[in-house]
């Protein structure tokens, strides 16, 4: 069956992400397949690059990075809720003219349809927030 | 196909739960995650009301989230554990999945 699923809410101050992280890995380890894994809101800071969480914790970002190259899976952040906070592709980050960009391995920047196009796609949304 | 509502909120902190009950129809699934497992305790103020929701809906709690609240020996008979994978397989046999956020 084809999933797609939405992050609204970033790492550390809620559980959603942990939610939609375990989730979404259940989900491929039954065989389905996951279309598209949409960060929108405060969802795009699971795509920060500069996340370094204390060694006894879960590193979030990392752990949709590395499933993400395990099974192919298309994490994709939107546009504008990341440009607003700080997370910012190479391409991005000279648009605006700025010296670094942020955004981890294994995700892409790209705008709100292409969670339509997955939502339309998918055979179930599920979604993840506060 | 029945609905599938997915709660993530303590019924003593939000209502969340409590309008899902009122607004679900019989037959209807309801996942409880996160803090939403309070709602699956025996032996709090909202227990009644979990309890008349059993006769018409299907109620199920996630076991991971039930297990680091250490609420497992509190929940009430009739309501389903399931882990991740048994959430995926929810998700797939209900249509639509609503979170009630």
């Amino acid at each position: 069956m084809k999933f797609t699923v939405l992050v609204n809410e970033g790492p550390y101050t809620h559980q959603a992400s942990d939610t939609a992280f375990h989730f979404t890995k259940a989900a491929l380890e039954k065989g389905h397949h996951v279309l598209r894994v949409f960060f929108y809101h405060d969802g795009v800071l699971n795509a920060t690059a500069l996340s370094v969480p204390p060694r006894d914790d879960r590193d979030v970002v990392k752990r949709w990075s590395t499933l993400a190259q395990q099974y192919q899976l298309d994490l994709v952040a939107c546009i504008a809720a990341a440009e607003r906070r700080g997370i910012l592709d190479s391409e991005d980050a000279k648009r605006h003219g700025l010296e670094m960009d942020n955004l981890a391995p294994r995700f892409r920047i790209s705008g709100l349809g292409q969670l339509v196009e997955a939502a339309i796609q998918a055979d179930r949304v599920v979604v993840f927030g506060d | 196909m029945a609905m599938l509502y997915t709660v993530n909120k303590s019924p003593l902190e939000r209502n969340a739960l409590e309008s899902c009950l009122r607004h679900a129809t019989v037959g209807t699934a309801i996942l409880l995650i996160e803090d939403g497992v309070y709602g699956a305790m025996a032996q709090t103020a909202f227990t009644p009301a979990l309890e008349q929701a059993l006769q018409k809906l299907h109620i199920y709690a996630l076991k991971p989230d039930i297990e680091a609240r250490g609420i497992q020996d509190k929940i009430l008979p009739g309501i389903a554990l399931v882990d991740y994978g048994g959430f995926v397989d929810l998700v797939a046999q209900h249509s639509p999945v609503m979170a009630w956020l």
